[in-house]
């Protein structure tokens, strides 16, 4: 792996996003937990960025680190959790033991070529760009099927979310 | 450019954080926040093999329209999922998923 810019980054954003990663597991303070969520996943935006997936990226930022760690931090402060528990962990031997053995077998299964070894010589050198991908999602031969059940579904969530969390004593 | 495998690698570490947080720890929404992280790593999965791999030109944006739909459910079961944890604290007063067994027979 020569030294440019792509590894670099790629360095860089590997440190963000297991490192937030770590953070989020190991914090005992959930505001500081949801801090760590959105280093990491910011990351992950990263990779998005180097995989020229540049969409993704801006998606990443503007759901995951915008709507969904916002609404994680509201979630901790409304249940007030931070006080309450003494203990952050429950059987954390046996989880260690038990997630370092699967990382250890993905590993080996992403390194030595157990179901069959391909590896791709090259790049492909044209991308998908945005465009492609917004006449892909109205295609009738492409996404508009999933498209559409993707719009039902947020809307049955947003409704059953509210539904769920409110207070009838109120 | 990097190679496919140092991604799969990365993805599969992050995978295995968020694996030891939904087993270890007590708060459901540190558990729903590993969730995340387990999503996030099968996200980097799919753009890598998509960015890699040379496809024709009809399946030419698989991968890349999969994320978006992981995207959208991802963001529809956090917003769900955080609704039932205040649910449970305000009726138990706890986020300790142990703690919620009225249903427990």
């Amino acid at each position: 792996m020569e030294l440019n810019a792509i590894s670099i980054g790629f360095v860089v954003f590997s440190i963000f996003t297991l490192g937030g990663g770590v953070g989020v597991v190991t914090t005992r303070n959930l505001f500081q937990g949801t801090i760590w969520l959105m280093v990491s996943l910011f990351g992950v935006a990263g990779y998005f960025v180097l995989l020229s997936a540049p969409f993704l990226a801006a998606v990443q930022i503007l759901v995951y680190i915008g709507a969904i760690a916002i609404l994680i931090t509201f979630a901790v402060m409304l249940t007030r959790s931070v006080a309450r528990i003494k203990e952050r962990y429950i059987r954390i031997l046996p989880s260690f033991i038990a997630s370092l053995a699967l990382f250890l077998i993905l590993l080996l299964g992403v390194t030595v070529p157990i179901f069959g070894a391909h590896s791709p010589g090259s790049i492909p050198e044209y991308v998908a760009s945005t465009r492609d991908l917004g006449a892909a999602l109205v295609d009738e031969n492409g996404y508009v099927v999933p498209f559409l059940l993707a719009s039902v579904l947020l809307t049955a969530a947003m409704i059953g979310a509210i539904f769920i969390a409110r207070d009838e004593n109120a | 450019m990097v190679p496919l495998w140092m991604y799969l690698a990365v993805a599969a570490a992050l995978f295995s954080i968020g694996v030891f947080g939904v087993l270890a720890r007590r708060n459901a929404v540190a558990i729903l926040m590993s969730v995340e992280l387990m999503l996030n790593a099968v996200n980097i999965n799919l753009v890598a093999f998509w960015r890699y791999s040379e496809t024709s030109t009809d399946l030419l944006l698989n991968g890349y329209a999969f994320t978006a739909f992981v995207l959208i459910v991802a963001a529809a079961e956090a917003a769900v999922g955080l609704a039932i944890i205040i649910t449970v604290y305000r009726n138990r007063r706890s986020v300790i998923p142990e703690e919620a067994r009225a249903l427990k027979g």
